[in-house]
């Protein structure tokens, strides 16, 4: 018995590292054309992982539905972008991401996370 | 976003959106758009669908467009900024009321439940009866749950499968793991021997009426943050006086155009931005500027929207509207501002990327060492262990601690009239060692003027005839001066020919067949000018911080002019403060040693570099970078830009209108080098403020963790109950905004 719930322990913390920090996310939108949907609600950004082609512009349109004000600031902090999210009101993002590299967005507090993979063209 | 459709159009095309509500097809969008285009003086039209939204730009008035829309069979409304932004209070407000009613119901029930089981008013578990009664109480604890805390559970699920975690994933399951092992006992109370049959079932619902006190109190802390933001939202008056078809008439503030001319009267808003045409004033500009005199306005002068008109009774023309006015502008780069983050808060984002997990993780080693070694009963350590260590961590206050900072620190530059682009200008203005000082129009007024004349074989009419002749091709400052003077004399100018410029040295033109040459010492000597005999008078001249400047006519010397721009009133005060906060002062100047050192023995400068010509100061600026000084420089933007963006922060000085100077990290809407002063002490309050808060998130959570992992224990014989947990990391972040409002009371 006490062993079983040892090797459950151990075999939870192994499963936390492997989900949290191992395993690479699949589902990514890749951005091409139209405006890529990102859906703002309860800590997390959905899509959170976006593919888009450097050097053309880019319409992020963020549909915030989280009215708590954690949700209302999406950062990209090393593009120097950042927005004010209206509640329920799709809020469109475009720029042009000129040079290929993995940036994070965020909110204020970095609690939403999210994921602007720019690819080479 | 629409701008760049714009850009060639005049600036009476004013954009408009609307909002019509009842479009249902993308047929519909088609039938509004042409609608739209359709009304006469519109020149664009663009229908949103997903947004239910029409962009119009024209020259038209709203009701117009929405009667349009009304006759094709829509609901068309006027969308405006304002709106926007008391809707967003009033959303607010919900969510605080609707917070403290979770707060109550929760915190209700969860004493209910507390106060049963502490004066054991139900029945044991062993008896049927109070099976059934602990079930209810059960049920009751799942209530709360859901209706306090089910937002923890779906933004834990919805995080969990995007393998994410946060704040909720910790409440969640830390509630949950109380809930589930509680239920389980009420239903098999022999699974566990009777020592550990003990339930969680109060702690649960107080944690969750704790947590969303905290976030209640956080949200009405954080209210007070944007306080400087509201204020210059405040600050745009609703209404002008247009002067239209020989009468004045009050209009909405959207519907002024460009162009058109606006009555002011005494202790009126001024509601756009413009040029004076008729009468003249006081202008109370502290509002944008930070400056607290008013400025004197007399026709052809410009004001601003939203300062305030003190004295007397003026007419304007409006040249900026609606998002162009300097006001919008400064409320668009302070939104922004806030919202950037420096350096130093990025170590906080990657510690709170990895937070939560590490947490679960401790959990679990916690929950594994109490079950092994711990004493009896276990199960009852182990679950208080784990559940404290669950619910104390908050990842929110580590978050919060530099936005929530930069956010008040942003916004109390603004209040000084100090516009700061990047959070990053934020934090290393308060780390420069060396501040460069560009002379004219920064610690000088930028104004000069004539102030001494020597002429040598001609009268000094005709040198100052001649001089300004030449100089009325010029756009130097110093040209100004001299052609400014000859119109004072009431002397006429003299036409000259093939004038031409040689920077940073003088001009060469030609008058009456012959050459004349203008400039300093250096460029005399280059075209083997003899000067012999104003050798000593130019010293002089110099000596006193007079700018010389020689004038050959023909050939041989003709005089000299002496220009001196007249240093401003409150620079030496602003450099003593600088220097008083152990930065390094240098000025830099195009003039000549002597003048340059008379002027830096005045405003008391640590030192000076003179005669460098414009293109040469950003190299002068990475020279001291590559000392290792950490540079900042301050010039008046047009030709300072190179050093402004080569230098470690760029300060523009603005003119209070003039506020899109690119090339600047910080903007200085006050002529006055107090500016630099004060933003040297804003950032370094709010980096101060900033480490405060990252200390005291970072120094809660590794003590608090331990704590709840029960490592005193073997001490001192403590555990933490959940809901003190509960209670501190509710605090947590309350502490934190808390600590960032301690910032609004800052005087640098
Ligand atoms: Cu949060």
């Amino acid at each position: 018995m006490s062993i079983l719930i040892n090797i459950l322990g151990l075999a939870l913390t192994a499963f936390i590292v492997w989900w949290f920090w191992i395993y690479k996310s699949g589902a990514a939108a890749h951005a091409e054309g139209d405006a890529v949907s990102i859906v703002v609600d309860s800590g997390v950004y959905e899509p959170s992982v976006i593919h888009a082609p450097a050097g053309e512009p880019l319409t992020l349109r963020f549909i915030r539905k989280d009215s708590s004000p954690c949700a209302e600031k999406v950062i990209f902090n090393d593009l120097d972008i950042s927005a004010d999210l209206p509640v329920g009101e799709p809020y469109d993002l475009s720029f042009t991401p000129e040079k290929p590299g993995e940036y994070e967005f965020t909110c204020q507090m970095a609690m939403y996370r999210g994921k602007l993979i720019v690819e080479p063209e | 976003m629409a701008k760049a459709t714009e850009s060639t159009k005049p600036k009476s095309q004013k954009t408009q959106r609307l909002h019509v509500s009842d479009m249902s097809c993308a047929g519909c969008v088609e039938t509004v758009e042409k609608t739209l285009k359709s009304v006469s003086g519109v020149n664009d039209a663009r229908v949103n669908f997903a947004e239910r939204t029409a962009t119009v730009t024209g020259d038209v008035s709203p009701d117009t467009l929405v009667d349009a829309v009304g006759n094709a069979g829509y609901t068309a409304s006027v969308m405006d900024g304002d709106i926007a932004e008391s809707e967003k209070e009033n959303m607010e407000l919900g969510h605080y009321k609707a917070l403290l009613k979770k707060t109550v119901v929760s915190g209700v029930i969860g004493l209910i439940i507390f106060l049963v089981s502490m004066l054991n008013l139900l029945p044991p578990l062993e008896a049927l009866s109070g099976q059934v009664s602990w079930g209810v109480v059960s049920i009751l604890t799942l209530f709360v749950l859901t209706y306090g805390g089910g937002r923890f559970f779906t933004g834990a699920w919805k995080s969990f499968k995007n393998h994410n975690a946060n704040m909720d994933t910790l409440i969640a399951i830390g509630t949950g793991v109380a809930w589930v092992y509680s239920t389980f006992i009420v239903i098999f109370p022999y699974s566990v021997s009777e020592i550990a049959r003990h339930m969680y079932f109060e702690t649960a619902a107080i944690i969750i009426a704790f947590i969303n006190l905290g976030s209640a109190l956080e949200m009405r802390a954080r209210g007070k943050t944007s306080q400087a933001i509201k204020r210059l939202i405040g600050l745009q008056p609703k209404t002008a006086r247009v002067v239209r078809g020989g009468s004045e008439v009050d209009i909405p503030i959207e519907e002024v155009e460009f162009g058109d001319i606006v009555r002011v009267r005494p202790g009126e808003k001024i509601p756009v931005d413009g040029e004076l045409t008729e009468g003249s004033s006081h202008v109370d500009e502290s509002m944008l500027t930070g400056e607290p005199m008013p400025v004197e306005k007399k026709t052809g002068d410009e004001v601003a929207g939203g300062t305030i008109n003190k004295s007397g009774s003026f007419l304007f023309r409006a040249t900026r509207i609606g998002k162009d006015t300097a006001l919008a502008q400064i409320i668009d780069m302070v939104r922004k501002a806030q919202n950037t983050k420096p350096a130093i808060g990025r170590l906080a984002d990657r510690v709170s990327g990895i937070f939560v997990p590490t947490v679960l993780i401790t959990a679990v080693v916690t929950m594994l060492i109490w079950f092994n070694f711990g004493p009896a009963p276990r199960i009852t350590y182990m679950l208080v262990t784990t559940m404290a260590v669950l619910i104390i961590a908050c990842p929110c206050a580590l978050g919060l601690a530099t936005p929530i900072s930069v956010m008040v620190g942003v916004g109390k530059a603004a209040e000084y009239g100090v516009l700061i682009r990047r959070g990053d200008a934020l934090q290393q203005a308060g780390q420069l060692t060396t501040i460069v000082l560009d002379k004219t129009g920064t610690i000088t007024e930028g104004k000069p003027e004539l102030t001494a004349l020597d002429a040598e074989g001609i009268t000094e009419e005709e040198l100052l005839g001649i001089s300004a002749g030449v100089e009325a091709n010029s756009e130097h400052p110093l040209a100004e001066a001299v052609v400014e003077a000859a119109r004072k004399r009431g002397i006429e100018l003299k036409t000259v020919e093939s004038f031409g410029a040689v920077s940073g040295h003088g001009v060469r033109a030609v008058y009456g067949g012959s050459e004349v040459l203008m400039g300093n010492r250096k460029f005399m000597l280059d075209n083997k000018i003899d000067i012999e005999t104003a050798v000593s008078k130019s010293e002089e001249l110099s000596e006193s911080g007079q700018t010389v400047i020689f004038v050959a006519l023909g050939g041989s010397l003709a005089g000299v002019l002496g220009i001196s721009d007249p240093v401003k009133a409150d620079s030496r005060e602003a450099i003593k403060r600088l220097q008083a906060d152990g930065i390094r002062v240098i000025m830099l100047t195009g003039d000549n040693r002597v003048t340059a050192g008379a002027v830096a023995k005045q405003v008391g400068v640590d030192d000076f570099i003179a005669e460098v010509l414009p293109e040469d100061k950003a190299q002068e600026v990475s020279k001291l970078q590559r000392k290792g000084e950490k540079v900042g420089m301050v010039g008046d933007g047009i030709n300072d830009a190179p050093a402004l963006a080569g230098a470690d922060v760029g300060f523009a000085i603005g003119t209070g209108t003039d506020v899109a100077i690119e090339s600047a990290d910080i903007t200085l809407m006050r002529g006055s080098l107090h500016g630099v002063a004060d933003a040297v002490g804003i950032s370094k309050a709010t980096l101060r403020n900033i480490k405060e808060n990252l200390i005291g998130a970072f120094g809660y959570n590794t003590l608090a963790i331990p704590v709840a992992a029960g490592i005193l224990f073997p001490f001192i014989g403590i555990l933490l109950n959940p809901v003190i947990a509960g209670a501190a990391m509710a605090l947590s972040s309350v502490t934190v905004v808390t600590n960032a409002n301690r910032l609004r009371w800052f005087k640098p």
